[in-house]
């Protein structure tokens, strides 16, 4: 283990920007934020110079493809928290599609074991809302609610609940233990066969369309259901105009919606498609210009609570081939906070305490998470993130931790760039640098116990 | 011309260039001998991902006239349904030595990528990708109605101020597609007749007309007509709801052909439904082109074939 991040080392962050734009020194010891203010002094202390950086609270993916178990040749639950912290991150929740699927306690227990002892973030498993993700019967909820990794958020992701009497069930019963459901709207029977939004480009194309109501409808018809059930909603992924409407519609009428959007939907349009570089295709379908400037606008006003990244790692082959047949799904971790940066921050949109709000204490609030998105307050978890707002990169390989190399950013220059990033008091990420993997599992299993 | 993938983008001038080539492949389809030597040596592989034995024979056809080798691989049924991939389907033809690629694959865009990936340095001729582009099916049908209207004095001319109603599945046509581009291109105007369901979504780019009454466009007297096969399974996924319903409305029937001009230009890609999209009648009329268009695919293509890969292909 290295001196300067052992154990018991206390960290002096000096002359850091907090969200409101004050700056201030900050001491993390034992875990904690164990002081704020100016002119701070630590005995031991290993000193960071903040001077320019934004201190954010630690960042909370709600939405991320970790793959293992199933999948490890595209990622890993290591790999993938190496990728979260170097973008800042200090949780993700970990979707439910993987194999065998986290559909009930055992899996999901075993995702949050592996979780701790990679070290670098909070690993929160999501459980599946349905068997196997058929959509057929329920998985056992209340078990993997009850089970040591405390699942709080089920979702289908990748497959929409789509059964609406089975929907209304899942809402009903997740009020039990405080649940929500996180569906990812979209009509299956409206989208068969679907390779890319469905609009002009698309007729050019010649491409199956997937059109913007396949998703609406879902959200129409979800929002109406949460309302009759009194149920928490979330809107994985929200891509389009007309879905930013409904869910406005249905806070204004006191609908316990949630929504995000992704950091890609907030750049991104589909005229990548034109040269067929598979990169660019995801589920939701990149959209028009309008759409992302409605998601923006949504994100702005509120009517979507979070960003979230959809994180999806695919191996090469996956992507190497003709349109068709490569999978839908981008990395998107390691650039979140840039994209945002570019999308919201540059466009004069949100400020910096907004991103700690959509990035941060919203997502954990939705995922009922405990020891994330408190903010950066006395007392409060050492749970943080070192941004550089000034700087800009190009965007290559290099910028990626995980296992898979399916950004649809490479060789685009992006601005800002993560410093360093604490986890429970220790730095996984510092200097710009991903503390090596044996480091922070020693820190990992000392701080779990 | 280093590929053939589209219509869209290609030049005014491009076009005629290739059109006036074909002329005088077709002249050499009139001579005793019909064999060119100007391939001799290169291999030209047809890389079918969907079955079309027409198209197929037809590049055959104008490869062996060019002199060239031609490798015929189905990939339907072979290694490839298997789940071999297009990159390696490629590496291997870039490893027998390809020199020409004649592509139908179902994914719109799949020429494309193969032009693109580096993975093989052949050039490649899209037959067919999706329902995205089919270029030399419209090059044969901008080729045919240029010899209609122009006879022997075709050479150097486009298609100014021809008017073309294009009917049926246009949603699901790649025959339309590129036909769109060539066509507009070549100075030509075209508006698009189908059932709403069968029109794609959002054609506002699109340099045509669209509208859902064969009738009206009939009465217009358009100087070409384009009947577009019409697949009998689109009924189970409710474009239309049987055949009878579609062929009242938009088929070109005896009645309605009966009330086009007698120059009327009536033209098919095939292979018809007859008494569906188009009645005996009118597909075996002085003026249907449906026998000339098969022959002339086939000077069309040597044309193709001649600019990809006669000479020194990085200089064309
Ligand atoms: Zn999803």
């Amino acid at each position: 283990m290295s001196s300067d991040n052992a154990a018991s080392t206390p960290y002096l962050i000096r002359g850091a920007t907090l969200p409101d734009g004050t700056r201030t020194d900050l001491v993390l010891a034992d875990g904690r934020i164990a002081e704020i203010g100016s002119g701070l002094s630590r005995a031991g202390a290993s000193v960071v110079d903040a001077a320019g950086l934004i201190a954010l609270p630690g960042l909370v993916d709600l939405h991320t493809h970790l793959r293992e178990p199933g999948g490890e040749q595209s990622e890993t639950i290591l790999s993938g928290s190496q990728a979260a912290a170097v973008g800042g991150f200090t949780s993700v929740f970990a979707m439910a599609n993987t194999s065998p699927v986290q559909d009930t306690a055992g899996v999901v227990d075993q995702v949050l074991a592996l979780g701790e002892q990679a070290g670098y973030v909070t690993v929160q498993p999501i459980g599946a809302v349905t068997v196997g993700l058929a959509g057929e019967r329920l998985a056992e909820l209340g078990a993997m609610a009850t089970s040591r990794a405390r699942v709080r958020v089920f979702s289908d992701d990748g497959f929409c609940v789509s059964d609406p009497l089975l929907m209304r069930r899942a809402l009903e019963y997740v009020k039990a233990f405080d649940g929500v459901v996180a569906q990812h709207s979209q009509e299956p029977r409206l989208t068969e066969k679907a390779q890319m939004n469905e609009g002009a480009l698309s007729s050019e194309l010649g491409m199956v369309g997937w059109p913007a109501v396949a998703e609406e409808s879902i959200i129409a018809r979800d929002v109406l259901l949460a309302e009759h059930v009194g149920s928490r909603l979330h809107v994985c992924h929200v891509s389009t105009a007309g879905s930013v409407d409904v869910i406005r519609w249905a806070k204004a009428r006191g609908i316990q919606v949630t929504a995000e959007a992704t950091p890609h939907h907030l750049m991104l349009t589909e005229d990548l498609v034109v040269g067929y570089d598979a990169r660019f295709k995801v589920n939701p379908p990149l959209r028009r210009r309008e759409d992302v400037e409605a998601l923006r606008a949504g994100l702005a006003d509120g009517t979507i609570d979070i960003v979230a990244t959809d994180h999806a790692p695919h191996p090469i082959e996956a992507k190497d081939c003709e349109w068709d047949a490569a999978a839908n799904g981008m990395v998107g971790l390691e650039s979140a906070l840039s994209v945002v940066h570019a999308s919201v921050i540059d466009t004069g949109l949100l400020d910096w305490n907004d991103i700690a709000r959509v990035l941060s204490s919203t997502p954990a609030r939705i995922g009922r998470l405990a020891g994330q998105g408190q903010g950066l307050l006395v007392g409060g978890p050492a749970e943080l993130t070192l941004y550089d707002p000034a700087a800009s990169r190009v965007f290559g390989r290099g910028s990626l931790a995980g296992k898979s190399a399916n950004s649809p950013y490479l060789e685009m220059t992006l601005p800002g760039r993560v410093q360093a990033t604490f986890h429970r008091g220790y730095a996984t990420v510092l200097d710009g640098a991903l503390r090596p993997a044996a480091e922070i599992a020693a820190q990992g299993v000392r701080t779990h116990g | 011309m280093r590929h053939l993938l589209s219509t869209k983008g290609m030049s005014r001038d491009e076009a005629i260039l290739l059109l006036d080539i074909a002329e005088d492949m077709a002249d050499v389809a009139n001579r005793e001998v019909k064999k060119l030597p100007t391939l001799r040596g290169k291999t030209v592989v047809n890389l079918f991902f969907e079955d079309s034995t027409r198209t197929r024979i037809s590049f055959e056809a104008a490869a062996k006239r060019l002199s060239a080798d031609v490798i015929n691989f189905s990939a339907k049924g072979s290694s490839v349904s298997k789940g071999e991939s297009l990159k390696d389907t490629a590496q291997t033809l870039a490893a027998m030595g390809a020199d020409g690629v004649v592509i139908r694959h179902p994914a719109s865009g799949a020429p494309h990528v193969l032009a693109e990936s580096g993975w093989i340095d052949a050039g490649i001729i899209n037959a067919g990708d999706g329902t995205h582009e089919h270029p030399t099916q419209a090059l044969l049908d901008a080729f045919t109605i240029r010899r209609r209207l122009h006879r022997g004095a075709a050479r150097g001319k486009g298609l100014d101020g021809v008017t073309v109603t294009i009917v049926g599945d246009v949603l699901h046509s790649r025959v339309a597609r590129s036909n769109l581009w060539l066509l507009t291109t070549l100075g030509a105007h075209v508006t698009f007749i189908a059932p709403p369901t069968l029109l794609p979504m959002d054609m506002s780019g699109w340099p045509a007309e669209a509208g859902f009454d064969l009738d009206a466009a009939i009465d217009a007297g358009p100087d070409v007509v384009m009947m577009l096969r019409i697949q009998q399974e689109r009924m189970n996924a409710a474009f239309f709801p049987n055949s009878r319903e579609y062929s009242r409305r938009w088929g070109l029937d005896d009645e309605r052909f009966g009330r086009l001009a007698p120059t009327t230009i009536v033209m098919h890609p095939g292979p018809m439904n007859r008494g569906l999209e188009i009645s005996s009648a009118a597909a075996d009329s002085a003026g249907s082109t449906v026998r000339e268009q098969v022959a002339n695919g086939v000077s069309v293509r040597m044309a193709a074939l001649y600019l990809l890969l006669s000479g020194d292909r990085e200089d064309s």
